[in-house]
């Protein structure tokens, strides 16, 4: 299980007067994941959830606040050590040692987390046949395309076996059909019973994927709940309607509702059964512009 | 911890291992220009202050300037990892020793530095040179180059930008490559200068390797010395790079 509370993160920077000033980036974050989750941080860009993620993996150290991981604090270091050997990290940026190849990346991993001979090499043939990468073992990882780099990068992050799995925006960039592998990826290893904490910005994949989602805004986290529970919270329809400049949306527990509201407006409109995103858009405040 | 260092190591291990005919071939070039100008061209019409030639003055002052060189830039690409490509990320992730990832670089960059000055010991008796390699002459090469990986590794922690790491090569090793003892005896310099000069690492491995080389006495001072710079920059560069996190 994984404890976060009251996490503040700020960065110093200059403020329009050019004068010293702090920057929050994540403020009062405190969250519970429990064992064999998936568990998804949603958020515009700038909401907070890479800071999140880089926190947690100890890639950045919180200004305030904790972070325990079975009991276990982030800060001592003899713990750090055996909180390091439990996750694997899958970066937003696509960080291989450019000068070596892809089972080189793979190898030096597995070194990283003193895995011996026999393990390392059975455990990279394995996680390329995992991810569907058998044939570019000996290649440069220049040479992959964008989606067989974000599969190399789950591989990386799961040759150590970590019982917790953390994706920075593993999808962000990719086609639809690259997008739905790693989606499966990621359900595969929920099955196998790795906790999984995923960020992302796209609502469908959160949707798609999470057990329960934290929906986070500059820094705050707004609210956390299961996908299905935040639409029925909100209600299962959605009067959707547009001018000549603006779309807006109402929630309504049932068709009905939605229909007689309908009729009480005059513009171009429909209704529809709500999701994640209508929640998203009604948490953030930003119906403008929709 | 050995098992941590040795896997930074074989990281850098197998990068120079695919480029090793490029590296050793690289490496020969300014040796070669620096014995053919210095060694021929103009050595032939310097006299020494003992009477020996102006070649066997200067080998030990190029092998001291070169292995600085190979080494500090041999660790320079930790810079990219560190600002452009984010790799070292995948270190600070780990459950290594974050002393671990210094030393594994630091040994990584020595090999380089090693490797090079090999090329010119052998280049340099091809061309005539005379000079003794002792276990000690050894051991100062290793240091000097192990000090200029650190340096470089410091630099590579602190610095942002890549033009202000070709600004350290630019004000701070090609200066000391020309001035420390390489090419000729600092006792040539202005005092003041001198003083200044005298208190760097480089000058002190030049000093060491050229008498040691000749078969002179040699000063335990300037050991220690280089010593005390291989402790103090290992220092500085390891809580940098502890510092990242923060």
């Amino acid at each position: 299980m994984i404890e976060v509370k009251n996490l503040r993160k700020t960065f110093p920077h200059k403020d329009t007067k050019n004068q010293k000033a702090e920057k929050v980036a994540v403020e009062n974050l405190s969250l519970t994941i429990g064992t064999g989750e998936i568990f998804g941080l949603l958020g515009p860009n700038g909401a907070g959830k890479t800071t999140t993620i880089r926190m947690l993996t100890m890639l950045s150290r919180p200004t305030s606040g904790d972070i325990l991981y079975d009991g276990k604090h982030v800060d001592n270091a003899d713990d750090a050590r055996k909180i390091k050997q439990m996750i694997g990290v899958v970066p937003q940026n696509l960080n291989f040692d450019q000068d070596l190849t892809v089972g080189e990346n793979l190898e030096l991993h597995a070194r990283l987390y003193h895995m011996n001979r026999e393990e390392r090499e059975a455990r990279i043939a394995e996680l390329l046949e995992y991810v569907e990468l058998q044939g570019v073992i000996n290649d440069g990882v220049r040479q992959l395309s964008g989606g067989m780099k974000r599969r190399l990068l789950i591989a990386r992050a799961l040759i150590h076996r970590p019982e917790i799995l953390f994706l920075d925006e593993p999808t962000v960039a990719l086609d639809p059909q690259v997008r739905w592998r790693i989606w499966e990826l990621v359900r595969r290893l929920a099955n196998d019973g790795a906790t999984v904490l995923i960020t992302t910005h796209y609502i469908e994949e959160a949707e798609e994927l999470c057990d329960r989602v934290a929906i986070m805004n500059k820094g705050k986290l707004i609210d956390v709940d299961t996908p299905k529970n935040f639409i029925s919270r909100f209600g299962r329809f959605v009067a959707e309607w547009r001018d000549d400049v603006h779309r807006d949306f109402r929630f309504f527990n049932s068709r009905e509702e939605a229909r007689q509201f309908i009729g009480t407006i005059d513009a171009a409109s429909s209704i529809r059964k709500s999701n994640l995103e209508d929640v998203f858009i009604e948490l953030t405040g930003r119906k403008e512009g929709l | 911890m050995l098992a941590d260092i040795w896997t930074v190591f074989w990281r850098d291990w197998v990068v120079l291992k695919h480029r090793m005919t490029a590296f050793i071939l690289s490496r020969m070039v300014a040796p070669l220009l620096y014995l053919v100008a210095f060694g021929w061209g103009l050595g032939r019409s310097i006299q020494t202050a003992n009477g020996a030639s102006y070649i066997d003055f200067l080998v030990p002052g190029i092998l001291a300037l070169n292995s600085m060189n190979i080494s500090f830039n041999s660790v320079t690409p930790v810079h990219a990892e560190r600002v452009y490509h984010k790799s070292i990320e995948e270190y600070i992730i780990a459950p290594i020793r974050p002393y671990a990832y210094v030393i594994g670089k630091v040994l990584a960059a020595v090999l380089r530095g090693l490797i090079s000055s090999a090329i010119i010991i052998v280049l340099s008796y091809a061309f005539g040179a005379h000079f003794t390699i002792t276990p000690l002459f050894l051991l100062v090469l290793v240091l000097n180059c192990a000090i200029f990986a650190e340096i470089g590794f410091a630099a590579a922690m602190f610095l942002s930008t890549y033009e202000q790491m070709g600004q350290v090569n630019t004000y701070i090793l090609l200066p000391m490559s020309f001035l420390c003892g390489t090419f000729f005896s600092t006792k040539a310099l202005p005092d003041a200068l001198r003083i200044f000069i005298d208190c760097l690492p480089l000058t002190h491995t030049s000093y060491l390797l050229r008498g040691i080389g000749s078969g002179a006495e040699v000063s335990l001072w300037s050991v220690g010395v280089l010593l005390i710079y291989l402790v103090v920059v290992f220092v500085i560069g390891g809580q940098a790079f502890i510092k990242l996190r923060n």
